[in-house]
């Protein structure tokens, strides 16, 4: 058991090297910060005054290197658009999103377990067909395009919810909650249904064709020659088999949802850090942008270390076959 | 406890808010709300020079000389101000000004704003200022390093901090990039201007105040400001619609019709000082991206002339602006200083002679070439290139248009590489003078002269050169009127740089407010009132 934890950890630490090399590669050519910085009427003397200060015209191992000991001491850089400490930025930035992505996961999962099991105990009833029908909106309609009719609809035409921002924010010191006051919920609700829409539609599509698959095998039909209750059945042995995928992809889901909020904060104008990734991308902001790419790397580790650390919990077999 | 409120209370405390409201508007004050597309992503106004932050901190700080609504000069900070000799300039600065914190303006704070603005990303703009030194405490003398006609003009985006808050919040240093911690000022202010920042969340939201104590007569009956960061357009225009802003910039032309049409909403729209062009790479021996090799065919007059003689800018602002541009003939706009409507007039396509010429040039079968474009940085750049392609493609020459962001593209093509083939670029003289543009874009590159720097295409003809020496130091405003024409002139005859259009700025505004829309894109709130 603890030498299952440690060796996952250990892959952990490895993956989260790679990932700063591959996100600063990644970044160092993306553009010209001193575009962003200068005007455009500035002399060669600035331009070549600024690289130097900014150690641009240092080798990229080297550049590397003291990227990375800065990352070790905790000294994440300061941001070349807005001079301020990176940390600070993302750290400002976070709460937003994070608030944001749980309140789609908590949608995904009102929404989606229970819409996914009926589809997959009740393939035929009228209901499973109307939720599989119109979950191909979810599957097809682009994010920026949902939310947008999202808020011709809700905000423009019923005005009932603002079409932008993140409302009333109290400020606890150490987090930035909108949670606490009545604008803080109106705002989310939109953006946090434009972001759920695609997860649900998969969550509901992968729960049924799990479910599926499981009702053809062997021990359900033991189980129901057995006589017990066709709930039974279905939500006490067929449901737990099909657990261990979904509590993987819902775990890699809350990934995905921090990751792909950038096109949804970009459309509300919510001010988390996908937002400031975009605007740091035009900017060819580098510290910012490394450290973001960096930051959603770990918190993909972060979660897919906790998934791989409960399956034992859930079925002990992964730590017998080993 | 709004639950639990009767309807009597509910009917009392509606009528005490009308009753405020008639106030309210009996005493002419109003709160207005504005979203734009980017923020004013630092309040250091010495840290960089932005124009859309500048233009954001105008409201809060102020320069010697400010810019009124046609963006003619007008005394700020300074009252008066008269060249002593060709290259000494002499300001008397306002007396009873107090910063928005009470301390007094004088002379010290101009010296220590100069210093301040000399280490920092503007320094720019007060390049040609040898020293500045204080007579009395409100009077000041400019030294220029040669003569400097327009040194007034160079001067208003230049903004006057107090040095005894500065120095007391440990901000004496302008906010750079590296730093290695972020300065005070970045996030707080203290101007002289007409309002003062109460609320900063940055690229969320900021809350501007009136200044009570400003010392000049307001415009405005502005008590409360806000202005709101929306990136997406379509956001931006629904926020406007349902009534959560009062004005939005940047709204998209194809959006203008729907405004217009809507009961309470005006589309404000004007043009801008930007000029979009094309620039074919004349300085390589062997372009890097066309299908010509071992030769430079842009080298050629008649090419880069059947070039001008394709582009339809008349097409590119029906079809692809919606009317939202004025096509140019040259490169500085109608409202920049030196503007000459003789080389403003727009080329008439003429695509037999287009073709004629380049046949002469020895193309009769054109050539494939690179143009390199932004496509998040002009207004419908990607666009105005594929325009650009399908014009040219009538006399063969074949332009495969390569869009990035703007950093990448500006990696790309920006000194010291220069590379590209041919580009589409835009440009704001930053003193509003033509003397900027023909200094940056039209000189002869030359870093020890600080020509040319972003002559991207490396177009270079001496005599343009000598003239732009003479304009830099000609006192006599008829003479240099008279250069900067023969300049420009040459520059159209060359054909060194093909113009497109000036951009224009597009405003989304409730019907009951009255603003001013200078041409720098400038949203100056001391001249903005609610009706």
């Amino acid at each position: 058991m603890l030498r299952y934890f440690a060796s996952r950890t250990f892959q952990a630490v490895i993956v989260l090297f790679i990932i700063s090399l591959i996100g600063f590669a990644l970044v160092a050519n993306l553009g010209d910060p001193l575009a962003a910085l200068l005007s455009p009427d500035a002399t060669e003397a600035q331009r070549a005054e600024l690289a130097a200060s900014l150690n641009l015209n240092a080798s990229f191992a080297e550049r590397f290197l003291s990227f990375f000991g800065g990352l070790w001491r905790g000294d994440f850089g300061i941001s070349y658009r807005t001079h301020e400490p990176v940390a600070h930025l993302i750290w400002d930035r976070l709460p937003a999103t994070i608030e944001l992505a749980f309140a789609s996961l908590i949608l995904t999962l009102v929404i989606g377990i229970p819409a996914g099991v009926h589809c997959g105990v009740h393939p035929k009833s009228m209901l499973s067909r109307a939720i599989m029908f119109s979950s191909i909106i979810g599957v097809t309609l682009p994010t920026f395009v949902a939310g947008i009719l999202l808020i011709l609809v809700f905000a423009v035409k019923l005005a009932w919810l603002p079409s932008f921002g993140r409302g009333g924010v109290v400020d606890l010191g150490f987090w930035k909650t909108g949670l606490l006051t009545a604008s803080g919920w109106r705002a989310l609700i939109l953006p946090a249904i434009t972001l759920s829409l695609f997860q649900v539609t998969f969550i509901i599509r992968m729960i049924r064709t799990q479910l599926l698959e499981v009702g053809q095998t062997e021990y359900i039909r033991f189980a129901r020659a057995r006589g017990l209750t066709e709930s039974r059945v279905w939500y006490l042995h067929a449901l737990k088999n099909t657990l261990l995928p979904v509590v993987t992809i819902i775990g890699l889901q809350l990934g995905n949802i921090i990751a792909f909020s950038v096109v949804t904060e970009s459309v509300f104008a919510w001010p988390g850090v996908g937002l400031l990734f975009l605007q740091s991308i035009q900017s060819a902001d580098i510290p910012v942008i490394s450290i973001y790419l960096i930051l959603i790397g770990a918190i993909f580790i972060i979660i897919n270390l906790i998934v791989e650390l409960t399956y034992p919990v859930i079925d002990p077999r992964v730590l017998r076959s080993r | 406890m709004h639950r639990f409120t009767s309807p009597k209370a509910v009917g009392a405390a509606a009528t005490a808010a009308l009753l405020s409201a008639t106030l309210a508007s009996a005493a002419h004050a109003a709160n207005m709300s504005f979203a734009t597309p980017g923020d004013a992503y630092t309040l250091d106004p010495h840290a960089i020079n932005n124009t859309f932050v500048l233009s954001i901190l105008g409201n809060v700080y102020e320069p010697l000389v400010r810019r009124a609504g046609d963006l003619s000069l007008e005394p700020a900070l300074a009252s008066a101000w008269k060249q002593t000799d060709p290259s000494t300039w002499r300001f008397d600065l306002r007396r009873g000004v107090k910063f928005q914190d009470g301390s007094e303006f004088n002379a010290d704070d101009v010296v220590f704003s100069f210093d301040r603005a000399r280490a920092g990303g503007v320094k720019n703009m007060l390049t040609t200022i040898d020293s500045l030194t204080k007579v009395d405490d409100y009077t000041i003398d400019i030294k220029t390093k040669g003569p400097d006609p327009i040194l007034p003009q160079e001067l208003t985006s230049w903004y006057i901090m107090d040095s005894g808050w500065a120095e007391k919040n440990n901000a004496a240093k302008p906010g750079s990039a590296d730093n290695k911690t972020e300065t005070f000022a970045s996030r707080n202010t203290n101007g002289t201007g007409p309002f003062k920042v109460v609320e900063r969340d940055p690229s969320v939201k900021t809350i501007f105040e009136k200044n009570a104590t400003w010392w000049d007569k307001p415009v405005h009956n502005l008590d409360k400001v806000t202005f709101f960061v929306i990136p997406n357009a379509a956001t931006r225009v629904s926020a406007l619609v349902s009534g959560e802003v009062d004005l939005i910039d940047g709204l998209p032309p194809q959006d203008a019709e729907r405004i217009k049409t809507a009961e309470s909403l005006k589309v404000v729209s004007g043009p801008d000082l930007r000029v979009i062009y094309l620039q074919p790479d004349m300085a390589r021996d062997e372009l890097q991206y066309s299908s010509v090799k071992g030769k430079n065919p842009f080298k050629d007059v008649r090419v880069r002339q059947a070039m001008q003689l394709a582009v339809d800018v008349v097409a590119i602002q029906q079809k692809v602006m919606r009317g939202f541009s004025v096509p140019t003939g040259t490169l500085i706009a109608k409202e920049v200083n030196g503007y000459d409507a003789e080389s403003g007039a727009v080329i008439k396509p003429d695509v037999a002679k287009a073709k004629a010429l380049l046949t002469e040039a020895g193309y009769p079968d054109g050539f494939s070439v690179t143009l390199d474009c932004t496509n998040d940085r002009f207004m419908n750049d990607e666009a105005i290139c594929i325009g650009v392609s399908g014009s040219l493609a009538r006399i063969g020459i074949k332009v495969e248009p390569r869009a990035q962001t703007v950093g990448k593209w500006a990696q790309q093509i920006n000194p010291p590489g220069y590379n590209t083939s041919f580009s589409l670029v835009g440009y704001t003289p930053a003193t509003y003078d033509a003397h900027n543009f023909l200094q940056t874009i039209a000189g002869s590159r030359n870093a020890e002269a600080g020509r040319g720097v972003f002559n991207i295409g490396g177009y270079s003809n001496p005599k343009v050169d000598e003239l732009i020496a003479q304009i830099q130091i000609e006192t006599d405003t008829t003479k240099r009127l008279a250069a900067i024409k023969q300049a420009f002139q040459i520059i159209k005859a060359d054909a060194g740089f093909i113009p497109v259009h000036q951009q224009m700025i597009i405003w989304g505004v409730k019907k009951n407010i009255d603003v001013v829309q200078p041409a720098d894109g400038s949203l100056p709130l001391r001249l903005v009132t609610v009706k």
